[in-house]
């Protein structure tokens, strides 16, 4: 009964992105604030399609905070012999989605990834006289062990520190959500099984648990 | 048709109008249907349908922002509950005190099955103590039954909804009767070594009581002993239960089942008793008042219809509230007359009275010996296999403690389907890494991790209570609950008691806690209500002077009015209070029929 009513919050959305876009309108001033007028889901999304970033409120990053975004997340995750960098799964849009997110979290979020930005970039002015993302792997580490343990940072650091906690922890969540990042710590699950055995005696071996 | 609309409504004349659809409106309106009264269900939330609407194998980078809670979905994007949290648009509650300690915040699932689709799945007996806990030690508030009065009917609700668990015979840990419980699952190895490590610190560690579908129901004799004498109910049920798979060991419990493995009112307790023919329901109908014919009983319900704004009445014999304990005594709160001019049902001057909640706490632990363990699928039946019941019964008495009622603790471990928290928050282990060397930080941690959430008894007091806002009114215009609440230190104490305890547990496994151990109660607590198990309101009583309703939730002032939800819970003991609501529930229900066969009603 409800369920035409769903679709069509859904849809009116849709309409007013590409209403927008069809228009000319003047896409939203990015590095500011999440486009005005953004809405959530709402209190009664479809739970079983599947979302991409940008379908639900539009993607913020300006193409250089793009380039920041992707360089970022690949210091914090990059290529290894198990799984690919993050950037390369899609992690960069997922963090737009997030910083773009006309949540309270979110939005509070966004000033800290976005200030932080300019502060990496600021940083590697004054250290290295370049942008953060046209700096070499050394230098960038250089400037990441400043900020990368919250605990042990100068306290001229802390914001930045505070800003790398979270850059760290939204890039492994948009990272290890993926296929390939489950992959990658070995996650076997959501698959339906006609029983459920518990651990494999070899599992219990190792824990010291064989007595058990 | 058994979803009807507002139209077809008006004129009918039901047995009985059942106020809510969750545990109890679920439960209450099943007894009746199945034993042939006419019942009308409403439900303020919309129609839900399980089936169709659940999230099974999607991934959290399927839902936007990787599936993370926000105001529109607080326990997360896949989470099953719709129109449901603290907040909810267009319904707002006062709180007198904003300080975290004085407030209670008021969960509501406006949805058909309410609360029952994203719960724990948790299902445990009051034991015999919870029923008497003033004789035992003074405080609170005894139940005017006992525990034997009520096990019959925690077997009926155990067989019919399906549960596992294991009869371990533990002081005020009921066993069930035999051939009642689904096996349990086997342990995961993290639980396997808490049970090890646990029991050198002498606390028992045992097979959870969830109602999950561990084998399929018996369908062939479990349907003839729980409606001897109707073989329309027989049939109905035996078809349901024959159409619920057992569970197959993948997804959240929190999202819903859409194989109908785990009790769900929407899965469980709706399709039969629609199947008899003798239930309607009508969604998205906001109960506002019950109303009173000339001779002072309950002639049915007013309600505004969600989709229209509009209006509505339905009229019955007998109205059975159970909407949840606060929507319940909001309720009441609202049916006023010059005859009540205080509530309904409210001579006692107790609606409203000794609200409670759960004790919550909870510490999460790391633990080295889980590190770098072979890959294997814990997925298991979506939640813990293993709990600890309260252990110190006997300390307790004595007055060694401190604080008067117990606690069950609650684990959640393993290589769970990785979300946002999976490896988020690791700098105190890493030391902050980042690049490869956090990769294989997040490699090793990975499963590592327990988490211990105390679930411990509030005794009902005087500053715990709520009523009418004199001012604010939902987006309907019915006037608001506004709550008053307060801790005494039987609950602040036994938060601290949590937090060490767990600490303990921790070390005995060889592993650390993160952040503090917090030895203050009052903020080791967490704030009256986040853990949801409201009750209380309207409490259950031997004498109309102290309570709202008698044994059977039967309301003293007006003998058609029954309260089937837990807000006449006159203790909110550790166990969770579902599958007791549900006991409750049948046998109110029980007695509303054997008083219309009586023709009492």
């Amino acid at each position: 009964m409800t369920e035409p009513l769903r679709v069509d919050r859904r849809t009116t959305i849709k309409w007013m992105l590409a209403a927008s876009a069809a228009m000319g309108l003047p896409l939203p001033a990015a590095g500011t604030a999440p486009s005005p007028g953004a809405k959530g889901y709402g209190t009664d999304p479809n739970l079983v399609r599947i979302y991409k970033p940008g379908e639900l409120w539009p993607l913020t990053f300006t193409p250089d905070q793009r380039r920041a975004a992707a360089v970022l997340c690949d210091v914090i995750i990059p290529a290894d012999d198990v799984s690919p960098g993050a950037s390369s799964l899609g992690v960069v849009d997922f963090l737009d989605e997030w910083i773009s997110a006309p949540y309270p979290a979110q939005q509070a979020d966004r000033k800290l990834v976005l200030e932080g930005f300019d502060w990496l970039d600021a940083e590697a002015q004054r250290r290295f006289a370049a942008t953060f993302a046209a700096l070499g792997p050394t230098q960038q580490v250089a400037i990441c062990d400043d900020i990368c343990h919250a605990a042990t940072a100068q306290p001229e650091h802390a914001v930045a520190a505070k800003f790398f906690a979270l850059y760290r922890d939204l890039t492994a969540g948009g990272f290890y959500t993926t296929p390939v990042g489950m992959k990658d710590i070995q996650y076997v699950g959501n698959v339906p099984l006609p029983r459920f055995d518990g651990p494999p005696a070899e599992v219990l071996r190792r824990a010291g648990l064989a007595d058990t | 048709m058994p979803f009807i609309s507002s139209a077809a409504v008006s004129g009918q004349e039901y047995d009985v109008i059942v106020v809510g659809s969750g545990a109890a409106g679920g439960q209450t309106a099943y007894t009746l249907a199945m034993e042939g009264a006419r019942v009308l269900m409403l439900e303020a939330g919309r129609n839900y349908v399980p089936e169709t609407e659940t999230p099974m194998f999607q991934t959290a980078a399927d839902a936007p922002l990787r599936g993370a809670a926000t105001p529109d979905k607080p326990f997360g994007f896949h989470d099953a509950t719709v129109d449901g949290g603290w907040q909810v648009p267009g319904e707002p509650y006062v709180n007198t005190s904003e300080e975290a300690s004085g407030r209670f915040d008021w969960w509501r699932a406006r949805m058909l099955g309410g609360r029952t689709n994203h719960w724990g799945r948790y299902a445990f007996r009051n034991g015999p103590y919870d029923f008497k806990p003033r004789a035992r030690d003074g405080l609170g508030l005894d139940w005017p039954l006992t525990y034997q009065d009520l096990a019959p009917y925690y077997d009926k609700v155990e067989l019919l909804i399906g549960v596992y668990g294991a009869n371990d015979g533990l002081e005020n840990t009921p066993n069930s009767s035999p051939d009642v419980l689904l096996p349990p699952p086997k342990p995961r190895v993290s639980e396997l070594l808490l049970k090890k490590r646990a029991k050198e610190l002498a606390i028992p560690i045992v097979a959870a009581h969830r109602a999950i579908l561990t084998q399929a129901l018996d369908h062939k004799n479990t349907p003839a002993q729980l409606h001897p004498g109707s073989p329309n109910a027989q049939k109905a049920l035996a078809e349901s239960m024959q159409s619920r798979a057992a569970c197959f060991w993948a997804t959240p419990c929190g999202r819903g089942c859409s194989i109908r493995a785990m009790y769900q009112a929407t899965t469980v307790h709706l399709p039969p008793a629609l199947a008899t023919g003798k239930l309607d329901i009508l969604v998205n109908a906001m109960v506002h008042e019950v109303t009173l014919n000339e001779r002072g009983l309950a002639s049915g319900v007013t309600y505004i219809d969600k989709t229209t704004g509009r209006p509505g009445r339905a009229t019955a014999r007998a109205v059975a509230l159970a909407a949840s304990a606060c929507e319940t005594v909001r309720i009441l709160l609202n049916s006023r007359s010059p005859r009540f001019a205080h509530g309904l049902a409210n001579s006692s001057g107790k609606l409203g009275r000794y609200l409670m909640d759960t004790v919550g706490s909870s510490v999460t632990g790391q633990i080295p010996a889980l590190e770098g363990l072979p890959p294997h699928n814990e997925d298991g039946a979506g939640g813990a296999h293993v709990y600890s019941p309260w252990w110190l019964y006997r300390e307790q008495l004595a007055g060694k403690l401190g604080f008067a009622r117990g606690y069950h603790i609650e684990f959640a471990s393993g290589r769970a389907m990785p979300g946002m928290g999976t490896a988020a928050g690791l700098e105190w282990l890493t030391a902050g890494s980042y690049g490869r060397k956090f990769k294989r930080d997040v490699r090793r941690y990975y499963g590592s991790f327990i988490r211990f959430d105390g679930r411990g008894e509030m005794i009902p007091n005087e500053n715990s209570w709520c009523e009418i806002d004199p001012k604010v009114k939902d987006r309907w215009g019915i006037p608001v609950l506004r709550f008053h609440w307060k801790w005494s230190e039987h609950e602040t104490r036994q938060a601290a008691h949590m937090h060490e305890t767990f600490a303990q547990i921790v070390a005995a496994m060889g592993g650390r806690v993160r952040g503090e151990v917090i030895a203050d109660g009052a903020r080791a607590i967490a704030p009256g209500g986040s853990i949801i198990h409201e009750v209380g309101g309207a409490v259950m009583g031997a004498d109309p002077q102290h309570s709202v309703t008698n044994p059977w939730g039967q309301t003293w002032d007006v003998k058609n009015l029954f309260i089937t939800d837990g807000a006449v819970f006159p203790s909110n003991a550790d166990k969770n209070p579902t599958l007791t609501i549900m006991a409750l529930a049948w046998r109110a229900a029980d007695r509303i029929l054997d008083l219309m066969r009586r023709k009492e009603l």
